[in-house]
């Protein structure tokens, strides 16, 4: 693995979106320091983090002495900072599809089922409501992912090669069938493109479980 | 419902002698072509591009911004969100996850405003969306990306049926509108060493499309008092001065308050 030991990655081991930058920092074969923020401590919210990250989220990148904060603007930087394993096809079908399939994960799907919302759902309307509406809209964008990606993915989600889209879904799915018991079997394209992820050692080194920080 | 939208014309042609009725007349079409150079950096191509966009789609705005910037022309095909155009026959097969915006080009199809953006960039060079500098690159992926993953989808919680039925519009709304103001603080922090005249710099680029209809929708839809974000506001006044943003904004749009 080539190293680039200035990058350092602020995370929480069970962030699905902190999750994306690992997987694709694994790809790129770049090695990077891990910094864990605890989320459920409320670590994003001390005022060292908030000085690198005014919008308190994880995951951060810092590279040298540039910052950046959320997964996708990471994913985009990484890919032009170190083009090697290219996280987006040169052919501008297969390219805006991966951007598109990455946008519904992190716009439609993530965004709605973020712990503020479920918490507010789950105080309003109780944890049933909660689990309904997680379901709803996962579900959904399941839907459109799978009739998106139907006509193109291969092994992975745009044909034969790793690209953004699987580092998105990826660890989305996992959640999904995890953490909220969606039954993926009715979606077999996405369900396949899990399954060719699950198989890569990139990805196994990614997953919370194996996080220095993860609490097992 | 589809209109022939020749912007570059209505936009420059206040020098042309002659009154330019849209498509018709040859002489004075090349009059106010010339016009149009003098008048304008970018070249107005003529185009096979289509856009399929509502005028209340703050995601469309993005696109509309990005194709005035670049001086491309497009057939404006409304889409109308409220009596579900965008589930019929013929725009489920053009687009099957049924969104708009939808760009055609020719043979290609693009969906998702991010993606259309950077599809265009790449298509069409001219008026780059994107800075050469990488840092100044990194600034507008996550201006863009927090706007699009962070406060938009939380306005289309507004609309969405599913809370609608549980929740008081009011109560939904300020939930909402606290966010969006959450959101707009973060983003100001954000953008504080790196904005100059626009978002992240003297020149427009990626973060300003999303920010320009984000603060739109914020003021005219959601109440915010804008007041409060001092730099997001002087933005919003740079915004207006520029023709291709002010043509991008729903009250220009062929279809507004038509759905």
């Amino acid at each position: 693995m080539s190293s680039s030991s200035k990058l350092v990655l602020y995370s929480y081991w069970q962030s699905s979106c902190a999750w994306r930058v690992r997987f694709a920092l694994n790809l790129k074969g770049l090695a990077y320091e891990y910094r864990s923020v605890n989320l459920r401590k409320g670590e994003q919210f001390s005022p060292e983090f908030k000085k690198l990250n005014p919008l308190c989220f994880v995951p951060v990148l810092v590279d040298g002495d540039i910052v950046v904060s959320d997964s996708f603007a990471i994913l985009l930087y990484l890919n032009e900072k170190y083009p090697q394993n290219a996280l987006l096809p040169s052919d501008p079908q297969l390219r805006a599809l991966n951007l598109q399939a990455s946008n519904i994960v992190s716009s439609s799907m993530q965004p709605l089922i973020m712990q503020s919302i479920l918490k507010y759902i789950e105080d309003k309307f109780g944890p049933a409501e909660r689990q309904l509406w997680v379901r709803h809209n996962t579900e959904k964008g399941f839907q459109a992912l799978e009739k998106l990606l139907k006509d193109y993915a291969g092994t992975y989600a745009t044909g034969e090669e790793v690209y953004m889209a699987d580092v998105f879904l990826a660890p989305q799915t996992a959640v999904a069938e995890m953490r909220f018991n969606i039954d993926m079997s009715k979606f077999p394209t996405l369900n396949g493109i899990y399954k060719s992820c699950k198989d890569l050692p990139e990805f196994q080194a990614s997953v919370p479980e194996r996080q220095p920080d993860a609490e097992l | 419902m589809t209109w022939q939208v020749n912007r570059g014309k209505i936009v420059y042609s206040v020098s042309c002698i002659f009154v330019v009725f849209l498509g018709h007349l040859e002489e004075d079409r090349e009059q106010c072509d010339s016009e149009q150079r003098v008048n304008q950096t970018a070249t107005m191509e003529e185009s096979k591009l289509k856009l399929y966009s509502s005028w209340r789609s703050s995601s469309s705005c993005r696109v509309r911004i990005a194709l005035n910037l670049k001086g491309l022309k497009y057939e404006y095909k409304a889409v109308n969100l409220l009596k579900g155009e965008q589930f019929s026959p013929e725009f489920s097969k053009l687009s099957p996850l049924n969104y708009v915006p939808t760009l055609v080009d020719g043979d290609m199809i693009v969906v998702e405003s991010f993606a259309i953006l950077m599809y265009l960039e790449d298509k069409y060079p001219q008026h780059p969306l994107l800075p050469p500098d990488l840092k100044k690159r990194a600034i507008n992926y996550q201006a863009a990306s927090f706007v699009s993953s962070s406060i938009q989808p939380l306005q289309n919680l507004v609309e969405q049926k599913y809370i609608a039925e549980e929740v008081g519009s009011d109560e939904k709304l300020s939930w909402v509108k606290h966010h969006m103001e959450k959101g707009f603080a973060a983003l100001e922090k954000l953008l504080k060493d790196h904005a100059a005249k626009y978002a992240s710099g003297d020149e427009v680029f990626l973060a300003d499309l999303f920010l320009a209809p984000q603060i739109h929708d914020a003021l005219t839809r959601f109440n915010v008092d804008m007041t409060q974000f001092s730099l997001l506001l002087r933005l919003n006044d740079a915004y207006n001065e520029l023709p291709a943003f002010q043509d991008a904004m729903p009250e220009k749009q062929p279809d507004y308050l038509q759905s």
